[in-house]
């Protein structure tokens, strides 16, 4: 069988290689020969969609052992969790490339910088061999401290080393963990392995559930970032160049949530249901805290940052509230806000190269001199905060309704952030595009083509998902439903059901919620 | 066999998306004709649908679109029956007219396309939410009118005030849909479905009065009062008046405003086991009823004067509603569009042919120069006046009776709505007489002139309804009752006391308004015109600084958290952490600076090389050599 996954992954690597091969006297061709390089991957990912069975499971396994003793190898595939992860990634690189167009200054080393983190990005959600998995999440690291630290703006060298070394602060608790993982499993499995596969079979002692549990989650709640560790977030955001801002809240964020479902729920089941309360907690309080944060930002870049810790607190809330809404609703919200927000970036990067300019308070009226572009603003905007018919509301609405009979209290508590998103997001469109254009605003120039043709896949995918997001809900649902179904094998969680389940006299259009109890309390 | 009511919705939504790419191609006027031709056809679409309602013979349907999300089961479907008919109707025959009317007022705006494809979608929005046969979808036409709206009313963008309205509208509307969104997440958790079929079919097996369903109805009412612009979140509606007039004809009288009555009614079964929610709901609809009654009063601006007006007239639904008399409620919310959207429509055309004048103050005289817009608004006035034989007196009546006849403290809340008939009497009134009668006051040069035809036709056919759509459910004859009957069939609808009562009833509710009117005349047409101004008068314009307590009690505080949050909290404490633990790792960070070579190569070697290391030794020490 042909290997996919190692070809997609291997994509970027190849089309790094011939960057650095194109001659320095035509580098007129870098940036065509980049996006036409980067629409590979994206052809792989689209057929990988196109293909994968609705059943779940992995696909497109490949598995070669390189270390026999340690069981340390390629292992790689698919699930209906990391599918569209792999496409997001896929489809953000090229729309990426092209927002880099005005980069003039070491485009090269940019150019590859960007593909060795797509390759980054994709070996970790696809890896299934945990040394490679933690290989992946710190080859990604590299290009984007370059990004930050060389193509940001003024504070870049700060920006980037904090990004640095917190992120990394963080992966040495995921390799200790990792590598402890595999010794404690040792004795059962007779050998040292790191294959997840291996390691998802060996029951643990609660003792070392939560101690692996919480080393894993911090390196992926300073990924995520969850309260109160997101403060890298802001300053990564604003420093970095557009392409760097999209990529690192379109999907590198989301190395973090993935992780979350990857690792946390199917490794260490038994923590799972007794801390991941805690993790909620954080993520709710995160919820409504960035958003207050996010309300009186001056800088707009820093605002959509915020804005971001608040949705992926929604993710997170979603994984640990453990029923089938909630946790698909917060994958999929994963797409959706690597979308809108991706997008949101992209905006901005398009608006700061004509002003020079992300302070909220040097706009205004920017809706009667650029009306294409506020436009589409506004499409983002309404995206992100889950307008119904537009793709954010799909998860929010999931992850809520779902999260409810777990959390109730958070839950409701989560819910406040639709209004406070509806605050900071319509008052800053208020401030920056109502009202009369000012002086400095009024001879603004329009989005050109290339700008539109950025945009304009997004928007519809935006748009697509909103109103018909079966085609994804159903390449996730089973495999969700597996890693529920895990926990409650293993532990003694249950999914809620319904109070009056058993006792509906009419029976329509329930959805299935797991195994019911027959004739329960019925009258 | 209604399948092809998903039409409907389509054509409206097929003409806002043609109009968003194609509208300034097609420009002024065709793109205003190709939106009202769609909606007209829907309208007639939704006719055709309706005509087995009409007969008697309609059995509910549900028509499935499309699988939506399969982990709630919800799908995109639609649900036709009499109610769901009926609201259709209303939105697109109103809707239509409204359409046709703006191709006139809006007539040599810069966007007039745009104003036509947002019309569309709130058209479409709208029929989502009344056509859906879930609470999800709902929700989501809920959420979509409430987009419409705010792409409305700050419609003139460039004005401050415009932009203003439409973001606080939004936002008012969002906290109610936080109440309502946690009332869906526990219908879910109770029933473990959206859809009306399971929720409602099995709403019986819940505790009458329960704490479940308390808590379930309360939750949809806070979302109802937003939408509606109850007490305490009416702020909105006044300042949506930022907007085109035939918008707040459309949406802030006629339709999207009274999807919280509708909501109410669709989930009869919900409220009608939860006395203590129902008589909130209609507590709530009497206060609002009465407040804005009486600030109707002071408002100088004529389109304020009817914001405040629905207001209080959403009210009295509200009323209907939670007194359980459904059929009351969408009764008044269908005669209520029709003789509000004429006021509406009718000041409109007065703006227009004052040239954007608003203050009443400064009109006077005009019935001469607009006799069209003066006869049809007169037929509104007695309408809303609640004047025998036109339509509102029959709703508002049936209205009051059903809470008279409900005894004990409901008795206290029909004596509101009486006082609020009186009230509405006067300052309808008032504007009538400020506006068509007296000497003209306004500015020299002004010439007014009555308005094209493609607004006054709209106006007759509104006056014909207005005047007459009251007949189809009289004592006499209760044709929607039994049209409703399908909807509300298990359901325990309350009824006007019998005997004699309801025609004493009426008779001192026409008594009440004719002295409303009669008062009003002696003030402004026997006598000298009152001067009205001084702070009392200022603070009821302002409808008792209710904005201003908000802005003190709730924004600014609010706006004080956020910033200590951010500036305080994040900046200095948690990062003022992260940056103090950092000051040993910042110096460190910078050497290693120093070590920076600039290439990828020795960054990547390095970082493995330690990966690797560290790897070893950790299994070195974990024992596994």
């Amino acid at each position: 069988m042909f290997p996919v996954l190692a070809f997609l992954v291997g994509l970027p690597v190849l089309a790094a290689i011939a960057i650095v091969l194109i001659p320095k006297s035509r580098s007129e061709l870098l940036l065509p020969v980049a996006f036409g390089l980067s629409l590979l991957p994206l052809a792989v990912a689209g057929y990988m969609v196109w293909t994968f069975d609705t059943a779940g499971g992995f696909q497109w396994v490949e598995s070669i052992i390189w270390m026999e003793r340690l069981r340390i190898g390629w292992t790689v595939g698919v699930d209906g969790i990391s599918l569209f992860l792999v496409a997001l990634t896929a489809f953000l690189f090229p729309i990426s490339i092209l927002a880099s167009a005005k980069i003039s200054d070491r485009l090269r080393g940019y150019l590859v910088s960007l593909f060795i983190l797509e390759t980054g990005v994709l070996g970790v959600f696809i890896a299934l061999d945990l040394v490679l998995f933690f290989v992946f999440f710190e080859i990604v690291l590299i290009p984007m401290f370059f990004m930050i630290g060389i193509w940001g703006s003024s504070n870049r060298k700060y920006a980037a080393i904090k990004f640095f070394v917190y992120t990394a602060f963080g992966s040495a608790f995921l390799l200790a963990s990792i590598i402890a993982l595999a010794v404690n499993a040792g004795p059962v499995l007779q050998t040292v392995s790191f294959q997840w596969n291996d390691l998802a079979q060996v029951p643990m002692t609660s003792a070392a559930q939560t101690w692996l549990f919480f080393g894993f989650a911090i390196a992926f709640a300073i990924k995520v970032p969850l309260f109160p560790l997101h403060t890298w977030l802001p300053d990564a955001h604003t420093e970095a160049p557009t392409a760097g801002s999209v990529l690192l809240a379109g999907v590198l964020l989301k190395m973090g949530t993935y992780g979350f479902i990857r690792f946390n729920l199917t490794l260490f089941p038994e923590a799972t249901v007794k801390y991941g309360k805690w993790l909620a907690l954080v993520a709710v309080i995160g919820i409504v805290y960035a958003a207050l944060v996010a309300t009186v930002q001056p800088d707009i870049k820093r605002l959509v940052a915020y804005s971001s810790v608040s949705h992926l607190g929604f993710i997170v809330l979603g994984t640990f509230a453990l029923t089938l809404s909630s946790v698909q609703g917060g994958l999929i919200q994963m797409v959706n806000h690597g979308l809108s927000t991706g997008a949101l970036f992209l905006l901005i990067g398009m608006i700061y190269e004509r002003t020079h300019t992300r302070k909220i308070a040097d706009y205004g009226g920017l809706a009667s001199t650029m009306p294409i572009f506020s436009g589409f603003f506004l499409l983002a905007v309404f995206a992100s905060i889950g307008l119904p018919g537009l793709n954010g509301f799909i998860g929010e609405f999931m992850v809520l309704i779902g999260s409810w009979q777990t959390f109730p209290v958070l839950t409701v508590v989560a819910a406040s952030g639709v209004v406070l998103s509806a605050i900071y997001v319509l008052w800053a469109y208020e401030r920056v595009f109502t009202g009369p254009p000012g002086k400095a605003n009024k001879d603004l120039e329009d989005l050109n083509s290339r700008e539109i043709a950025i945009l304009v896949p997004i928007a519809v995918l935006i748009v697509f998902l909103g109103v018909y997001p079966k085609p994804v809900l159903d390449r996730m649902e089973n495999d969700v439903n597996a890693v529920i179904s895990r926990i409650e094998q293993s532990t003694n969680y249950e999914r809620p059901t319904f109070d009056l389940e058993g006792r509906l006299t009419v029976d329509v259009g329930v959805p299935e919620q797991g195994e019911s109890p027959s004739g329960e309390g019925s009258e | 066999m209604i399948d092809f009511i998903w039409l409907v919705i389509a054509l409206p939504l097929f003409g806002a998306v043609g109009l968003l790419f194609f509208g300034k191609r097609i420009g002024e006027p065709n793109s205003g004709r190709i939106g009202s031709a769609l909606v007209v056809l829907s309208f007639f679409i939704a006719l055709v649908a309706a005509l087995p309602a009409f007969a008697g013979t309609l059995e509910p349907e549900n028509v499935l679109l499309f699988e939506w999300l399969p982990a709630l089961g919800v799908n995109v479907s639609l649900l036709w029956d009499p109610l769901s008919a009926m609201m259709t109707l209303i939105v697109t025959g109103v809707g239509a007219l409204i359409h046709i009317y703006g191709t006139g007022y809006m007539h040599g705006d810069s966007r007039f396309p745009r104003f036509f494809t947002y019309l569309n979608l709130f058209i479409a929005s709208m029929l989502i939410l009344v056509l859906g046969d879930s609470f999800a979808t709902m929700f989501v036409g809920w959420e979509l009118v409430g987009l419409s709206s705010y792409l409305l009313i700050s419609f003139w963008f460039e004005k401050p005030s415009a932009a203003a309205a439409g973001k606080k509208a939004f936002i008012v509307n969002r906290i109610g849909d936080f109440g309502f969104l946690i009332g869906l997440m526990i219908i879910f958790a109770t029933f473990g479905s959206l859809s009306y079929s399971t929720v409602f079919a099995n709403a019986n097996i819940l505790e009458t009065g329960g704490a479940t369903v308390t808590a379930i109805t309360l939750l949809l009412l806070v979302g109802a009062v937003g939408k509606s612009a109850q007490l305490p979140l009416s702020v909105w509606l006044p300042d949506a008046m930022e907007g085109p007039t035939p918008v707040s004809a459309l949406i802030h009288a006629a339709t999207m405003v009274t999807a919280g009555v509708y909501m109410i009614a669709r989930s009869a079964a919900l409220f009608s086991i939860a006395p203590v929610s129902s008589g909130v709901v209609a507590t709530v609809g009497a206060l609002t009823a009465l407040f804005a009654a009486v600030v109707a009063i002071g408002q100088r601006d004529i389109k304020r004067v009817l914001a405040y007006s629905t207001i209080s007239q959403l009210g009295y639904m509200f009323m209907a509603v939670g007194a359980t008399a459904y059929v009351a409620g969408v009764f008044h919310l269908m005669t209520h569009a029709f003789f509000k959207a004429l006021l509406f429509l009718g000041a409109g055309a007065v703006i227009h042919g004052m040239h954007g004048e608003q203050d009443m103050w400064k009109m006077g005289g005009l019935r001469k120069k607009m006799p069209i817009t003066f006869v049809t608004m007169l037929v509104a006035w007695m309408a809303i006046s609640g004047i025998p034989p036109f339509a509102g007196f029959w709703s508002k009546d049936e209205i009051l009776a059903i809470t008279y006849g409900k005894g004990g403290a409901w008795v206290v809340l029909w004596a509101i709505g009486i006082v609020t008939a009186g009230l509405t009497a006067f300052y309808m009134s008032r504007l009538m007489f400020l506006t068509f009668w007296g000497k003209p006051r306004w500015d020299d040069g002004l010439e007014p002139h009555e308005s094209p035809r493609s607004m006054t036709l709209p106006l007759a056919v509104l006056a014909v309804f207005a005047a007459g759509a009251g007949l189809i459910n009289t004592p006499f004859r209760l044709s929607l009752e039994h049209f409703l009957d399908p909807v509300f069939e298990v359901i325990k609808v309350a009824h006007p006391p019998e005997g004699s009562t309801p025609w004493i009833l009426a008779g001192v509710s026409v008594l009440v308004a004719l002295g409303g009117i009669a008062y009003a005349y002696r003030r402004y047409i026997k006598r000298a015109l009152p001067v009205e101004e001084g702070p009392r008068w200022d603070f009821l314009e302002e409808g008792f600084g209710v904005d201003e307590l908000y802005g003190r009690t709730i924004v600014l505080p609010g706006k004080a958290v956020a910033e200590s949050a951010a500036f305080t909290a994040d900046a200095r404490g948690i990062d003022g952490l992260v940056n103090g633990v950092g000051g040993a790792v910042k110096k460190l960070a910078d050497a290693a600076t120093r070590l920076q070579t600039g290439q990828v190569r020795s960054y990547g070697t390095g970082m493995f090389l330690g990966t690797v290391a560290l790897i070893l030794w950790l299994l070195v020490r974990g024992g596994a050599f």
